[in-house]
């Protein structure tokens, strides 16, 4: 082993492999409650210890605390937590249907549930959505019918993708859902250019992006900001910090180096760093971009500070690069688990309600995946026409296209 | 009517454009204030204000994220990428996204967006500021390419390039900008004013996507070529002795096969040229298909005439350009055997 001098070459390495004992001791993590919140449309100059602390809300005691607490209402505190976990019990319900072979592939949001959905409750409906691709949530959150959703997943007759994406690459124009690309970073500029159209016209929709951080590396995140921050975009650009990106964790993305939150701060605009297991510090986090934004103060850089529990998708196995029990010791715990305590501690929620909840959702993601299994599957069909598949390539069929569709005699 | 060089021509289709819809906007590396290295949107920030015709950083992937953004947002972002050369950091927008973002979300969302881009040789641009990589692009389902010959051309294709919903990369042989060039660096410099095409109408027309034109017609032989090469071709056409047919394609991607093959089943005998590299340049992809549609009809091979398989190279320009020598060659070679 060379000693580590400083001249000898730096790759980075997790903390822990398999087979190790994980702990994140050394893990700076600030009180719930500890940081103040500044008034929406203060000077990115003055924020900067935003970027490397941690805006929290809920305390070890499971209690909503400081100024951030967004005092949701316990009734919005319940459909947080109802659609987090119709969320997971969806994700559940297709990863167990992928590996039986109804699907080509999956991947679940387990332990970012509440990324995605608080921060769809924070925004307008109208507000424009560039996800990446385990934001899954945001749709649940919307509304958008979980048979649609599946439809989709199985690329059966009834998929709105026609067949053309793999499983979880969603497209919901209806829910103002951008299509997802399965190409990593390219919709990061793209939601900014959507923003600067938004503000050209005057408008009060805002964007919101998602991007991981092992993305940020790429240069589309360096273009989103620094064309969100030129025109003063009205966008959210959230990196997820989930901690790993397939099997690189977070300081191969130089996550070690500085946060990734204080990014923002090169680009002079505030970069919040958020409990990202902590439902209300999203909301509250993602409220208070959102109405800068519609006030005019430009975008808002947010990391969300989470943990990927499972595998990045179903083509890998977690167990080959990190600890099988390291999510288990994640100092931040769970995000479900963590509302559901804050709901119960009020006496707005009981252990009851939530088997409850459970059970009534789990039959309905059962009679909904029924529904769309007899819509077809992707191995037993019926998929979209075959026909179909040269369509939309344009507006209008060329002649070749045409040509090659006769070709093969659909 | 009014005389136009190609630079007023694209200036004056996005005039005409900024004035009609008002969801075009104008944006690019110094396309603003200053109206753009080679002056094709000079004034129009000007008339337009600054929010439709503005600077954008250098990032041409941004600049082409940003328009997809914005269209799907209900605009219709006209981009200029500075030179063809600096398009690649680019590339990934163009053929990931802009190209099947219509298809992959199953016709939801497009990308109604129009990228311009000077390209080809003759300058003194050296490497970096002279390749035609129209080839590359041509290769990509999903977008439309486009490289017109003259100012009247160049107009009515960029005005229909805006007005489609589809994405259209839209090469502009920077060499024609203001005049017509046969190939010969030493002769006297010509003008628009002196042709046909120079005469450009002043207000909105479109020259259709997709159809090539018939720019001289004959019976031996067919050249199909496009942008500088049309002027070229056309030279070495008038001195070859032979009755040469030349067509001009002005569209690239959808390519007008009918129109192609038509004339050459009627000569029988082909030459294409192009200032790209030859190996996989679009030029072959327009061979193969003439072998599809008009094999029992040829009377002789077909000849490419392209630029060597080199990078463009400063102080051999005159060398790498296929001039009207080497089209005179292949066309004697087709003819005689």
């Amino acid at each position: 082993m060379v000693p580590r001098n400083g001249k000898n070459l730096n790759v980075p390495a997790p903390r822990h492999r398999p087979g190790e004992e994980p702990e994140f001791d050394d893990l700076d993590i600030p009180n719930a409650g500890a940081i103040p919140k500044p008034d929406v449309m203060t000077d990115p100059k003055a924020m900067f210890d935003y970027a490397n602390s941690m805006i929290r809300v809920l305390d070890m005691k499971n209690k909503a605390v400081g100024e951030w607490d967004p005092k949701m209402s316990a009734d919005d505190m319940r459909r947080g937590l109802t659609d987090m976990l119709t969320t997971r019990i969806y994700d559940d319900r297709m990863q167990n249907m992928q590996r039986v072979g109804k699907m080509s592939f999956y991947m679940k949001s387990r332990g970012e549930e509440a990324v995605a959905v608080a921060q769809a409750m924070a925004l307008d409906d109208k507000d424009m959505l560039f996800p990446s691709y385990r934001q899954q949530g945001l749709l649940i959150s919307r509304g958008r019918d979980m048979l649609d959703m599946m439809n989709h997943c199985l690329s059966n007759s009834k998929d709105n993708c026609k067949g053309r994406q793999l499983p979880i690459m969603y497209t919901w124009r209806e829910g103002n859902f951008f299509s997802i690309s399965g190409n990593l970073g390219t919709q990061f500029c793209q939601a900014v250019g959507w923003a600067v159209a938004s503000a050209y016209k005057g408008e009060e929709a805002i964007a919101s992006t998602w991007i991981g951080e092992g993305t940020t590396a790429e240069s589309d995140f360096h273009h989103g900001m620094t064309f969100a921050a030129v025109y003063n975009a009205p966008v959210i650009l959230n990196v997820v910090n989930n901690q790993w990106a397939i099997s690189s964790f977070q300081g191969i993305a130089g996550g070690e180096k500085a946060t990734f939150a204080s990014r923002g701060i090169g680009y002079g605009m505030p970069g919040l760093r958020v409990d990202g297991n902590d439902f209300l510090a999203v909301y509250a986090a993602t409220k208070w971009a959102a109405e800068r934004a519609r006030r005019g103060g430009g975008a808002t850089m947010i990391e969300l500070f989470t943990y990927r529990v499972g595998g990045h998708s179903t083509s890998d196995d977690p167990g080959k690069y990190r600890p099988e029990d390291e999510s288990e010791v994640w100092p931040l715990g769970d995000p479900i688990e963590r509302l559901k305590s804050h709901l119960i501690e009020i006496d707005e929620w009981s252990e009851q309600r939530h088997e409850q909840a459970i059970q009534e959702i789990t039959a309905v993601v059962t009679k909904k995946y029924k529904e769309a299994e007899s819509y077809g599957t992707l191995n037993s069909g019926p998929r979209p026409e075959v026909s179909s598949m040269f369509e939309d390539v344009f507006k209008e069929m060329p002649d070749n296209l045409r040509r090659q569709r006769q070709k093969l005699g659909v | 009517m009014t005389k136009m060089n190609m630079v007023q021509a694209i200036n004056s289709a996005q005039d005409v454009m900024l004035e009609k819809d008002p969801a075009v906007v104008i944006f690019g590396e110094d396309v603003g204030y200053f109206g753009g290295v080679f002056n094709c949107t000079e004034g129009l920030q000007k008339k337009y204000g600054i929010q439709r015709v503005f600077d954008t950083p250098i990032a041409e992937g941004g600049i082409i994220a940003l328009a997809i953004g914005m269209g799907v947002n209900e605009m219709r972002p006209v981009t200029e990428i500075q030179f063809s050369d600096y398009i690649y950091p680019a590339f990934d927008q163009i053929v990931s996204e802009a190209s099947r973002l219509r298809y992959r979300s199953g016709g939801e969302y497009w990308a109604p967006i129009t990228i311009r881009t000077p390209c080809g040789g003759g300058i003194r641009g050296g490497q970096t500021h002279s390749q035609s990589p129209e080839g590359i692009f041509t290769h990509v389902s999903g977008i439309k390419t486009i490289m017109p010959s003259n100012p009247y051309d160049a107009k009515g294709l960029l005005i229909s390039a805006i007005e489609d919903d589809d994405p259209v990369v839209f090469f502009e042989p920077k060499r024609l900008y203001n005049g017509p060039f046969a190939g010969d660096p030493k002769a006297p410099a010509q003008s628009w004013d002196a042709h046909a095409k120079g005469e450009v109408p002043d207000g909105h027309y479109r020259i259709p996507i997709g159809k090539a034109e018939t720019v001289r017609e004959g019976k031996d032989l067919t050249i199909v070529t496009y942008g500088t090469m049309v002027h070229v071709s056309l030279a070495a056409a008038e001195r070859s002795g032979f009755d040469v047919e030349v067509i001009d394609l002005r569209t690239l991607t959808p390519l007008d096969i009918d129109h192609i093959a038509t004339s050459v089943c009627r000569t029988g005998r082909c030459v294409i040229v192009h200032e790209a590299t030859k190996t996989g340049g679009f030029g072959a992809e327009i061979l193969s298909q003439i072998q599809e549609n008009c094999f029992w009809k040829l009377e002789a091979p077909i000849e490419r005439v392209a630029g060597w398989d080199i990078p463009y190279p400063h102080a051999f320009e005159w060398e790498y350009f296929p001039g009207q020598g080497r089209v005179m060659d292949a066309i004697k070679k087709v003819m005689e055997g």
